[in-house]
């Protein structure tokens, strides 16, 4: 992904949700996104320029926080809060309205070959997205040049293990519990079929 | 029956189980299913100990139709289903959380016998009218432990904010000492020899709809207006 939004000298600043907060309505509803983009990822970016202020990882892009700070348990706050904050931002482009569909030709070719069909790798990462127990989210990640889908605790995601992430479901409960409860089954099926955005993924293949 | 025989019945029932679950899991030992010759078991949603609108309005009768009747109830429908015609079924619910703990390949038995019993205990830990003043050797514990009741609630409101992710937040008796721990999605302090005397849950369906994103407000409405500390002296040792 482009990471110009990411950057900044100083601080990290919560990057523009790429749409309207209504755009993604009834799939998601616009109270949801106000929360959900307006307090728990603006949290993270908060929370990660408070911990960052005056170390070596102010100043720094994201990844290479995320980098730094994985796996380390005295690092536990700062990688959270980074990996919030890029994970967020990677799942709002990740969506968009009048989304789903066919994914373009090139993204289509690399699906069949990994998944077999269209239908499979849908339903592979619908598994994922549904049995990742507690907080977490659903991946479609390279792992050198093969699409897998990949499922992660928290704030982790395919950075840590070296992936390239494709495309991303929240599955936290603040992501679908005002609209679903505890239907979350429901949340993915209706984010795979209406809101996924090929185009993004496609331009993470390169 | 007046509402008001009700509420009474209610309180006195919300008493009623402490005795047994300080023994053992009360509401959560397996029970023959009917039409099963008694061959298997099934573990059986415990009933709440009070009306589902009874701890309004800190947690609403909407949040907990979803977290009694859809939460609590498919981790327990679930470890049924995981554990039918295997040497757990029947047994004891703490029986089958402590040996699942340690074993890797038993995470999703492990996670909903946990959360199975988590729940059933995070709802004998509040009480309608709850939050009262502490006395008695619960208090005696607490101020030793934490220097005083509000450095207690702060340490418990602190470790449930921190909490990553889903969790719970504990106060736990160890030795002569109280401690607040945190643990991560189901895990549980049962499950590592310690005896809880109350929980908080901090997974998001505990509080989304009635809070969102604040749970600190919801844990400081759980402190103030809903802990059953008679439940939690009940459990001392
Ligand atoms: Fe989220
Ligand atoms: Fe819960």
């Amino acid at each position: 992904m482009s990471n110009e939004k990411l950057q900044s000298a100083s601080k990290q600043v919560l990057a523009p949700l790429p749409y309207a907060e209504n755009a993604l309505d009834p799939v998601i509803s616009a109270r949801t996104i106000g929360f959900h983009y307006g307090k728990h990822h603006k949290g993270y970016v908060d929370n990660l320029n408070n911990l960052a202020a005056g170390t070596e990882y102010a100043g720094m892009t994201l990844e290479k926080i995320i980098a730094a700070t994985a796996g380390k348990v005295d690092k536990a706050a700062i990688f959270n809060n980074a990996a919030q904050a890029w994970n967020h931002t990677f799942f709002w482009r990740s969506l968009r309205p009048k989304g789903g569909g066919e994914p373009p030709a090139v993204l289509k070719k690399k699906i069949e070959a990994a998944f077999g069909t269209l239908d499979a790798c849908k339903k592979e990462l619908a598994t994922a997205a549904t049995t990742q127990f507690g907080s977490g989210w659903a991946w479609l990640a390279l792992d050198d040049d093969k699409l897998k889908v990949v499922k992660t605790g928290n704030a982790d995601s395919p950075l840590t293990k070296g992936m390239k992430p494709v495309l991303t479901i929240d599955v936290w409960e603040h992501a679908y519990y005002l609209d679903y409860q505890n239907r979350r089954a429901d949340y993915i099926t209706a984010v795979i079929d209406k809101l996924i955005n090929w185009d993004f993924a496609t331009k993470n293949l390169g | 029956m007046s509402a008001n025989i009700a509420r009474t019945c209610l309180r006195m029932l919300t008493l009623l189980p402490l005795v047994s679950l300080a023994i053992s899991g009360w509401a959560v030992e397996p029970s023959a299913m009917p039409g099963t010759s008694g061959a298997t078991a099934a573990f059986q949603l415990p009933p709440l100990p009070y009306a589902q609108d009874a701890l309004e309005p800190y947690v609403s009768a909407r949040t907990m139709s979803f977290h009694y009747g859809k939460h609590h109830q498919a981790y327990v429908d679930t470890l049924n289903k995981l554990i039918a015609g295997t040497p757990w079924a029947g047994q004891p619910l703490e029986k089958v959380v402590a040996e699942s703990a340690d074993a890797a390949d038993k995470a999703a038995v492990f996670n909903n016998a946990a959360q199975a019993w988590n729940h059933a205990f995070f709802w004998q830990s509040m009480k309608p009218g709850g939050g009262e003043k502490l006395a008695g050797r619960l208090l005696e514990l607490v101020e030793k432990s934490f220097g005083g009741f509000e450095a207690f609630k702060d340490a418990f409101t602190t470790a449930a904010v921190a909490q990553f992710g889903s969790g719970w937040v504990w106060l736990v008796q160890d030795g002569d000492r109280l401690k607040v721990v945190k643990t991560l999605n189901a895990d549980t302090p049962m499950a590592h020899g310690q005896n809880a005397l109350l929980t908080c849950d901090v997974w998001e369906h505990a509080y989304y709809l009635d809070y969102q994103n604040r749970r600190k407000d919801f844990v400081q409405a759980f402190l103030d207006h809903l802990v059953n500390w008679e439940f939690a002296a009940s459990r001392l040792k």
